[in-house]
């Protein structure tokens, strides 16, 4: 059979299957009925739920506006698939095409897309993190539960770990009128993310709102109760507290352990995919019928030095399973890369923090709008001399711009004069990231065009 | 009624907290709330708000589509 | 073509019942320099881009000495600029001084709650052209309706309206690029006093409420005290003057526009009649279609911006011509078709970015309930003439008069 009388039966006919029923999975469903995909579509998911959202449960969910289980995601169409929920992927046989499954059953596919996600990184003492009080928050259960807590008002909280979730999660306590507590190893919150500068701004947004917020130390043990319950933790500076409730905010883990035997690049750091969203196998040849979207990849971008990178952002996952579903069903040449530009939000304390870009591999920051002070601003992050990333505090009408400018690589600092520039405007300091991994190279991609389908890379040779 | 707003794309023009305030509300100058399953006697709000919003970040369910979504929740082989 | 002479067509009296031939013609260079004048930006994305610049300044402080000749520049001190015309941060918090007793967060409901009052107004004024078989959808509906919103809302007493519909009329015609020098001279004369009354008459106001608050947005004002503390006198004159007059001379424009256009496509007026919810999406397409603010000329540069080929030098004037911008086929597909179901429809009607239009959600609601009410109760409205009699404002453009007959007023 030809190539193009391949794709023709599989589009009318195959069978595709998707491991992973989040919202990468529900949207690459989607968009692979919307590209004519008439075939088998089989959805595999280890909750029971149907697709749900996260962002809200950190917020709506703990304030007790929203119900945990009202967070189902809206259906843009019907995708007309068979739901195997409640029900983990275990096993990948990449020859046989073959999925295996928690119950002993197996899917058979002839194109496979990976939406597995990542999960909460638990306590890593497993006593202290079977105590009774103690929390991670990832899924629609976990809100449920950790909401049920709070409601009963707990006389004080602990938040072990201060990034978006955990700064999310303080942010509700305090809103509910509950003493919180906030651990945070590094100097700062969301100091990861948005580097030292911003971190003193998100530190001062904490203590402003009543936070008893700890920064340079770690919770060296939780001790339980005779009942087996949560009452007191342990910091490294040799302080304790007394707590009823603790949730532990530490990052995530990609779901990636039922691909160890497989022969896929799987592995602690998510699944290597191309820009197409196929996955590199071991060897790092690309795979022909795997496909990889959402939390889980990691993809090479060409706006940052074709970097592999691993996005755990909401925006992302809807792109990049648009993307991977379309190149699914379409031959070669017809295929689109995934140039998503990194994107973020998080509601916290009131203010609306986003970001575009990729903050963490800035060397340098500039306030190019507003003041810090006044926790309404605009700043660009530059590497070697580009602009590499923006932030806005409660000012993201003006972010549109500064996505421009990392899409065109523009000179950094910004040579020019905006409206509402201050003193600390006028010269870049260190963007204050604790570990700084560099690329080698500076960017000498642009993107160009406005919408998909006229998205546009092109190079710009290194000048001596 | 369900629906799910992007927060990437919205900059915080406030227009749907207007048009629906039972489902949208502000928190702050420009952080957005709303209710992902909102009472289904919202719809007509809930379409205003969508309709009016600037950068079009409000996905609505629609009615056809919600069928489907309502057989999802049971798991099945088929 | 060069730009020679492209606006003062547009701004040409003869041109206003039809400015969209002109604009396309405009379109071919997206960027362009009018005869010595101002840069004119007529493109979709050129305009979008413009608009969340923070190297696009509001402040006619920033334009050139050049180009600030024959601008309204001399600080009034009476109606010093309002938020429309200021920049961050003095514009973030006046228009959020200003949207504490209009809006959310503080005021989440204010709009929303008017739903019945709205509709009060809308039966009222067409049950009183019972009996008429002739109306002047302008006199008779488009201008009291909302006039008598934004009067309530404010809390200016209606019966003043003979006292300030001409000042702000006058106000609205300011916003016109000026003509010859003596033209100029005689329009800022006018201005001045126009300017000069209104404050004194709004001081008078304000005053009112500060001594005995009502539920009414200029008490709020007087008497609110908010985390950005409170306006100072000046500013609640200048803030209520502001929307004042785009209450006036706004909305007036897009229920009209909206009714000649459904008279001009009898089968969506039918479509609306049969069906109210059309009107939702209906009025968003009348926005990109029809919209009352045609341009927005009160924009210049902080930099040299680069943009389509062409550098805009630091401190010229800028036109962002939103309404050509609307029509752009390199963004909508049919642009110069009126559809009313149209879902891509990312208008620049209420412009976008930070100055986008304040008092957007009540007139969405305001033209969406009165033209479901005109066509449901005018029975076989008919247009007199087409095109009607515009008025002379290029800005704020939308038709002086829009003679109707009707074989009846349903119940």
């Amino acid at each position: 059979m030809s190539v193009d009388g391949y794709l023709e039966a599989f589009r009318r006919s195959g069978s595709i299957v998707i491991v992973g029923a989040s919202l990468a999975g529900l949207r690459a469903a989607e968009a692979l009925r919307d590209e004519g995909f008439t075939g088998t579509l089989t959805m595999v998911g280890d909750e029971p739920h149907e697709p749900y959202d996260r962002p809200p449960l950190s917020k709506q969910v703990l304030l007790g506006k929203v119900p945990a289980d009202h967070t189902a995601l809206p259906r843009r169409r019907a995708v007309d698939a068979q739901w195997r929920l409640g029900t983990a992927a275990t096993g990948l046989d990449l020859a046989g095409k073959r999925v295996s499954l928690a119950d002993g059953d197996a899917v058979e596919y002839d194109r496979l897309l990976i939406a597995t996600g990542v999960r909460a990184r638990p306590w890593p003492h497993e006593l202290e993190a079977d105590l009774d009080g103690v929390f991670v928050l990832r899924t629609r259960d976990d809100a449920a539960q950790l909401h049920h807590r709070l409601k009963a008002g707990p006389h004080r909280v602990l938040v072990i770990g201060a990034g978006f979730t955990g700064s999310e999660i303080a942010s509700a306590c305090r809103e509910r009128e509950l003493p919180v507590t906030v651990a945070e190893r590094g100097a700062a919150p969301l100091v990861g993310a948005l580097g030292g500068v911003v971190g003193e701004v998100a530190a001062e947004l904490q203590r402003a709102h009543g936070v008893d917020l700890r920064c340079g130390v770690q919770v060296t043990g939780l001790e339980g109760d005779s009942a087996g319950r949560v009452r007191r933790a342990h910091f490294s500076d040799g302080t304790a507290v007394e707590v009823e409730v603790v949730v532990v905010a530490l990052g995530a883990t990609r779901n990636t352990e039922w691909l160890a035997d497989s022969g896929l690049g799987a592995g602690p750091r998510g699944i290597a995919c191309d820009a197409g969203c196929r996955a590199f196998d071991v060897r790092g040849i690309v795979t022909d019928d795997v496909f990889v979207a959402g939390d889980v990849a990691r993809s090479p971008h060409p706006l940052f030095g074709y970097q592999f990178l691993s996005l755990e952002h909401w925006g992302n996952a809807v792109a990049q399973a648009e993307i991977a579903a379309h190149n699914m069903v379409s031959a070669s040449t017809d295929r689109l890369p995934h140039l998503w530009m990194p994107s973020f939000w998080s509601a916290q304390f009131g203010v609306n923090i986003k970001s575009v870009g990729v903050p963490p591999m800035a060397d340098q920051i500039l306030v190019t709008q507003g003041s810090l002070a006044e926790h309404r601003f605009t700043a660009a992050y530059g590497y070697q001399g580009r602009v590499i990333a923006a932030v806005t505090f409660d000012q993201a009408k003006w972010l549109d711009f500064y996505e421009r400018q990392i899409e065109q690589a523009a000179p950094f600092p910004p040579e020019f004069p905006t409206v509402d520039r201050r003193p600390e405007g006028m010269r870049p300091v260190a963007a204050g990231f604790p570990d700084p991994s560099l690329p080698s190279h500076g960017p000498t991609v642009t993107l160009s065009g406005h919408s998909p389908t006229d998205r546009r890379v092109s190079f710009s040779p290194h000048r001596a | 009624m369900r629906l799910v707003v992007d927060l990437n794309r919205c900059q915080g023009y406030a227009q749907c907290a207007f048009l629906a305030p039972e489902v949208f509300t502000m928190h702050g100058d420009e952080a957005l709330m709303y209710d992902p399953q909102a009472d289904d006697r919202q719809r007509e709000n809930v379409r205003r708000a969508a309709d009016a919003c600037p950068v079009k970040a409000i996905t609505v369910e629609p009615e056809d589509a919600a069928a489907a979504g309502g057989k999802a929740g049971a798991s099945r082989v088929g | 073509m060069t730009s020679v002479a492209l606006l003062r067509q547009i701004t040409d009296y003869a041109n206003r019942p039809d400015p969209y031939p002109l604009y396309a013609e405009l379109r071919k260079t997206p960027v362009v320099r009018d005869e010595d004048g101002p840069y004119l930006v007529s493109t979709y994305w050129e305009i979008k881009s413009l608009l969340h610049d923070p190297r696009v300044s509001s402040d006619a402080r920033n334009l050139t000495p050049e180009a600030a000749r024959g601008t309204d520049l001399e600080q009034d001190p009476n109606l010093p600029p309002a938020f429309i015309r200021l920049d961050p941060p003095e514009h973030d918090r006046l228009r959020r001084l200003a949207m504490r007793p209009f809006g959310p967060p503080h005021t989440p409901r204010r709009v929303f709650d008017m739903h019945g009052e709205l509709t009060e107004i809308v039966s009222g004024l067409i049950d009183a052209l019972r009996d008429r078989d002739a109306i002047d959808l302008v006199d008779d509906f488009s201008y009291p309706f909302p006039v008598t919103v934004i009067c309530r809302l404010l809390g200016v007493p209606r019966e003043d309206e003979k006292h300030f519909h001409e000042w702000a009329d006058t106000i609205a015609a300011s916003l016109d690029p000026p003509g010859t020098d003596e033209e100029r001279q005689a329009q800022q004369e006018s201005l001045r006093q126009a300017r000069g009354d209104l404050a004194a008459y709004l001081a008078g106001l304000v005053e009112e409420r500060r001594r005995a608050p009502r539920d009414d947005m200029l008490s709020a004002m007087a008497t609110d005290h908010g985390p950005d503390g409170q306006m100072s006198p000046v500013e609640i004159i200048t803030t209520a003057a502001l929307l004042l007059v785009a209450g006036h001379e706004t909305t007036v424009n897009l229920i009209t526009n909206g009714m000649l256009t459904l008279l001009r496509n009898p089968d969506v007026l039918q479509r609306l009649r049969s069906d109210p919810g059309l009107a939702v999406p209906l009025v968003e397409e009348l926005l990109r279609f029809e919209p009352p603010v045609q341009m927005l000329p009160q924009r210049t540069t902080l930099a040299d911006i680069d943009i389509a080929g062409t550098i805009i030098p630091k401190g010229a004037p800028l036109y962002l011509m939103v309404a050509s911008g609307s029509r752009d086929p390199q963004r909508f597909t049919d642009p110069d078709r009126f559809i009313p179901d149209r879902t891509d429809n990312q208008h620049l009607g209420f412009g976008h970015g930070l100055h986008n239009c304040f008092g957007a959600p009540l007139a969405r609601l305001e033209a969406q309930l009165a033209l479901t009410e005109l066509v449901r109760r005018l029975d076989a409205p008919r247009l007199v003439e087409d095109p009607p009699p515009y008025r002379r404002n290029a800005v704020l453009r939308g038709p002086r008069h829009l003679p109707l007959t009707v074989s009846g007023i349903r119940d």
